[in-house]
This record gives structure tokens, C-alpha cells and sequence, in this order.
């Protein structure tokens, strides 16, 4: 009874302090973040401030709710959201999670300090001590979660738009489309390579396409494989398909490890591959060889 | 299985080429029958050229792709050239990922390009122009 | 080859759900004893890869494999079963093809899953194909001891 009657008031003279000095924590919650190198990132004191406006505004209606301590935070859709909205902030902005979640708890330190101004009953301050440590504990734990569900979708993202950047299928000439390859020729690339490529074919009615590999660092005998894998579906779909950007060195490294790309037409540069490209379409003779290479 | 029987796929003449084309529900049974008659239409009316339009097919296995190879073969030694049109993007992947590479099979994109290859080109031409100029 | 799987293998032919799978599917067994099953095995896998979320791509490969290795059982293990699963990981699901056949197995299981790479024959078992469309590819086979392959691709890896 005492307890719950202690919790209470507590309760109350926390939402007090939060309505009279939200200014005040607001300012400290801000000090304290600056003083501690919590940020990790440029993000302004104006925006700080914003932030902290924010977090303490929902704070209020969010203990009013009547929902117990520790579940205030998760069970009020304006503070969660004020709380995911700057680890998300600080997700983007580069701050380890970290840092993110102990930014947010250091809210806690500004707390008791308005709670501080208004009595000086041990008893009191040490029950409002642990109050706003059951509040705000789930708050960091959320942040932790959102900073990092954050991330994995930054970082599924931009890998998904790096591979598809990567792999562009450009129309250098009617019925010509090229595929510069910048990097590696994986299992996955390969694949991605193959998709867009065939569909630009089945698109553009192409009957030539250019494998540039002058921004691949190195042939391998997988990566040949890779290339051979490619040049045979091309041929699959009934068009051709010429290498280009052949660098002595790697015309040397395929000689060694004995790949044999000899089925293969391969030009030094991209202008080469595009001359025998134009040659190819226009045709050897009115009949006859057709020009595939086999 | 044995006994043949029709293969149910139209084999069309067009002067000294046959027009032909696979359908996606085709079971072995029927690619037998079919691998059979068209043999028997190449040798009986002396054709130069086949096109097989494979735009329908959603899957080539190993089955389908040793029967083009086949058939490929046979068509050469009677006299014909064969030419595979419309293979679909994706079976076109797959087959290269199962390591099937349709030996000596002549590919072409579309039924067009393929009868432009087996010199339909100034009869299609005449008819219609060619949007696509002298190709191939 | 060892069968640990014993007690699973107890299950073949019926429908038992993986009751620990919310919300996935139950998975389906497919009886394969002519040609017309493997068009119906065909069928059954394009629906669940459609079921599973695949795109295109994706689904022409595990229809070919399925096709595969169905015919792998009915031509060398004189028929047998194709079971669709729908195993969940996180962040991913899957399909998973189990084909099962009581014939003479596989001597030379080595040889059976090189066969065919760079011949392009399309003779042999298949099998090295089917391994090359699927992300994980278990057989379980010996003289006399009949066939399991077990084959996995997964939405996401």
C-alpha cells in the first residue's frame, strides 16, 4: 500500500517537473550529450534540441497513460515514435548503437536533476531514482533495437543498389547493349549480370552484346567460368556476345591458368568490341555465315 | 511408350522450311512423337530449314534439351538446318547454371530473326519491309 | 550410407504438417510412377515457388531441378516420391524438395554429381545439375539401399 502510494507520487511529481522544467531538462538532457561526446556525428544542438522537445513532450501524456514503469515507453505510439525517430536519426547520421542508446539514457541524469529542485527527501529522491530507471531503460533498449534494424536495412538496401548499380545495361548501338563490370564476378553478381542482361536483350531485340571487363581487377578461373556462364546464355537467347577490355595482364593470367576462352570473341577495348559488334549485325555476306562463333 | 503416337504440335510448311513450335506441357511421350515426325516431314518434303519456336516453354531439363540436340542432329544429316527461337530469359539462365549447353543447337531471338536466318529475309521483306533493315 | 533420418523417413507418402511452422504450408507428397506424374510434379513445385514468394528466375530453377530429379527416380529408382516442404529461417524462406526412390541407388555417388557439368549430354542422373540450381543438395544413397536426395533453395542468402 505505502509502495504503491509512494509510486504514485513519484509518478506525479515526475509529470510536474516534466510540465514546469521541460525547458530546463530539455537544456541539460542537451549538456549532457555535448559534454559526453554521445553524438559521434554532426548533428546540431538545434537539432538536439528538437529532439529533446520532442521526447519530453511524450513523455507526459505517456506517464498520464497510467501504464505501468516499465512498459510506458513501448505502450505510448508518440514516445516509441519519438525514441525510434532519433535512433533512426542517429543510425543514418553514423553513431555506433552504442553511443545512441547511452544518449538516450543519459535523459535519465536530466530527469533527477528537475526531480532534485523540487525536494531533498532522500527517501523520495531514491524511489524517483529508480522510477526513472525502469522508464527509461526500455527507451535505450528500444533505441538498440531501432539503431540496428536501422542499419541492416541501410545496409540491405545500398547492397541490393550497389548491385544493381553495378551492373548496368547500357544501348551503345541499334541492337548493341554492353554491360560494363566494375569488380569482382561472383556466384551472386553473376547471376544479377545474366538476369538484367537477358531481359535487355529480350527487350531491345539485341543482337549483340558486350561484356566489358576493363574494371575487373583480376580473371580467375571462377570468374572465367563466370564470364563463360554469361556468354553462353546470351548465346541461348540467339544473340552474340563479345568480350571486351582485355588487359595484357589478364590475357596472360587466362594463358597460364589455361582457361579456354578460345569459343569466345574478345577485343582489347570497348571501341574494338563495338566495331566487330557493328560488323557482326551487318553481316559477313547477303547468305551464309551468319557470324556465330562456333 | 513405346507405340508412337501424334505428337499434337502443328508442323507448318513454308516453302522449303518447317515452322514449328513446342508447347510447355510437352511430356516425353510427345517429345518422341514429335523428334519422329519431324523427321519424317524433313526427309518426305525435303525441307533446307526448321525453326522450333520455343517462346512457350517455361522449363528446358536435360530430357527436352538432349531431345533439341537430337533432333538437331538428325535435321543435319538429312539436310536441314535447325534454328531455336524465343528462348525465355530465365530458361536461358537456368540451363547454363544446369550446365547444359544445347551443343550445335542454332539459337535465334524470335521466330522472325530465325526464319530471317533460314532466308525468309526478301520474301518477309517484300510482304511487309523489315523494320529491321538487311539484319543478319 | 548411414540413415540417421530413420524416424523421419517413417512419414513418406503422407501429408504431416511441421507443426512448429506457423503459417507455413503443410508440405505435400507427390507419387511419381509415369510421365504423366512428372508433369503433375511440375505443376505442384511452379505453385509452391509461387506460394513462396520466388521471382522468375528463381522458380525456373527449382522447377528444372524438380524435374530433374523426379525423372532421376522414375527413370533409375523405378518410380518413387517427390515431397514439397516449406522450411522458414529467419529472414528467409524456402522450399525444400525431398525425392525418394526404392531402386538400386547409386554406386558412385561422386561420379553421379560430376556427370554431365561439361559434357552437356544430359545423360547420366542429373543429379550435379540439380545441385547447381539449389543452394543446399543432400543425397543419401548406396548398392541396393534405394535414393533420398534433399534439396533446399532459400529466398535470400
Amino acid at each position: 500500500m505505502r509502495v504503491s502510494t509512494s509510486e504514485a507520487a513519484v509518478r506525479e511529481r515526475l509529470t510536474r517537473a516534466l510540465r514546469e522544467r521541460d525547458a530546463e531538462i530539455a537544456d541539460r538532457w542537451v549538456e549532457l550529450q555535448l559534454e559526453q561526446a554521445l553524438l559521434g556525428t554532426d548533428i546540431s544542438e538545434a537539432e538536439l534540441r528538437e529532439e529533446a522537445d520532442a521526447l519530453i513532450d511524450a513523455l507526459v501524456p505517456g506517464l498520464e497513460s497510467g501504464a505501468p514503469v516499465d512498459r510506458v515507453v513501448t505502450s505510448n505510439s508518440g514516445l516509441q515514435e519519438a525514441v525510434v525517430r532519433l535512433s533512426m536519426r542517429r543510425a543514418r547520421g553514423g553513431a555506433t548503437p552504442t553511443v545512441t542508446s547511452l544518449a538516450v539514457l543519459a535523459l535519465k541524469e536530466a530527469l533527477l536533476k528537475a526531480v532534485q529542485r523540487e525536494t531533498r527527501d532522500a527517501e523520495e529522491l531514491f524511489a524517483s531514482a529508480v522510477f526513472i530507471n525502469r522508464l527509461l531503460d526500455v527507451a535505450g533498449a528500444l533505441s538498440f533495437e531501432t539503431y540496428v534494424e536501422g542499419r541492416e536495412e541501410i545496409i540491405r538496401r545500398q547492397s541490393q543498389q550497389l548491385m544493381e548499380l553495378s551492373t548496368p545495361v547500357v544501348r551503345l548501338w541499334r541492337q548493341v547493349l554492353a554491360v560494363p563490370l566494375i569488380g569482382t564476378l561472383d556466384t551472386a553478381r553473376t547471376q544479377v549480370v545474366m538476369e538484367n542482361l537477358l531481359q535487355a536483350i529480350q527487350d531491345h531485340e539485341a543482337l549483340v552484346a558486350i561484356v566489358d571487363i576493363t574494371g575487373v581487377p583480376t580473371v580467375d578461373t571462377a570468374v572465367a567460368q563466370h564470364l563463360m556462364q554469361t556468354v553462353n546464355a546470351v548465346r541461348l537467347m540467339g544473340a552474340d556476345c563479345v568480350i571486351s577490355g582485355v588487359r595484357p595482364s589478364i590475357a596472360q593470367t587466362i594463358a597460364q591458368l589455361g582457361i579456354d576462352l578460345s569459343a569466345i570473341l574478345t577485343r582489347a577495348t570497348l571501341a574494338d568490341a563495338l566495331a566487330a559488334a557493328i560488323k557482326l549485325i551487318d553481316g559477313p555476306g547477303p547468305d551464309g555465315d551468319d557470324g556465330e562463333g562456333r | 511408350m513405346t507405340a508412337p503416337r501424334p505428337a499434337g504440335v502443328p508442323i507448318l510448311r513454308l516453302g522449303d522450311v518447317l515452322v514449328t513450335g513446342l508447347l510447355n506441357e510437352l511430356d516425353d511421350g510427345a517429345a518422341i512423337a514429335f523428334t519422329e515426325e519431324l523427321t519424317e516431314r524433313i526427309s518426305a518434303e525435303g525441307a533446307r530449314g526448321v525453326l522450333i519456336d520455343i517462346s512457350r516453354l517455361e522449363i528446358i531439363d536435360s530430357f527436352v534439351a538432349r531431345t533439341l540436340m537430337e533432333l538437331t542432329t538428325v535435321a543435319r544429316l538429312l539436310g536441314a538446318r535447325v534454328i531455336v527461337a524465343g528462348m525465355r530469359p530465365p530458361v536461358a539462365i537456368t540451363l547454363v547454371e544446369l550446365g547444359i549447353e544445347l551443343v550445335g543447337v542454332e539459337t535465334a531471338l524470335n521466330p522472325e530473326q530465325g526464319l530471317a536466318a533460314l532466308g525468309w529475309r526478301q520474301a518477309q521483306q517484300s510482304v511487309e519491309g523489315s523494320r529491321r533493315g538487311a539484319a543478319r | 550410407m548411414a540413415l540417421p533420418g530413420e524416424s523421419a523417413l517413417a512419414s513418406w507418402g503422407r501429408a504431416v504438417p511441421t507443426s512448429a511452422e506457423e503459417g507455413a504450408p503443410a508440405p505435400s507428397a507427390h507419387v511419381v510412377r509415369t510421365e504423366e506424374d512428372l508433369l503433375t510434379v511440375r505443376h505442384a513445385v511452379r505453385a509452391a515457388t509461387v506460394e513462396v514468394g520466388f521471382g522468375l528466375v528463381d522458380q525456373t530453377r527449382v522447377v528444372t531441378a524438380a524435374s530433374e530429379l523426379a525423372r532421376n527416380a522414375y527413370v533409375h529408382g523405378g518410380g518413387g516420391t517427390v515431397t514439397i516442404e516449406y522450411p522458414r529461417r529467419p529472414g528467409a524462406r524456402g522450399l525444400r524438395l525431398v525425392v525418394k526412390d526404392d531402386g538400386p541407388g547409386i554406386a558412385d555417388l561422386d561420379a553421379a554429381l560430376t556427370d554431365g557439368f561439361t559434357t552437356g549430354s544430359g545423360l547420366g542422373h542429373g543429379l550435379g545439375g540439380a545441385r547447381r540450381l539449389m543452394d543446399e543438395f543432400t543425397v543419401q544413397t548406396g548398392p541396393g539401399e534405394g535414393t533420398v536426395v534433399t534439396a533446399t533453395r532459400w529466398t535470400a542468402r
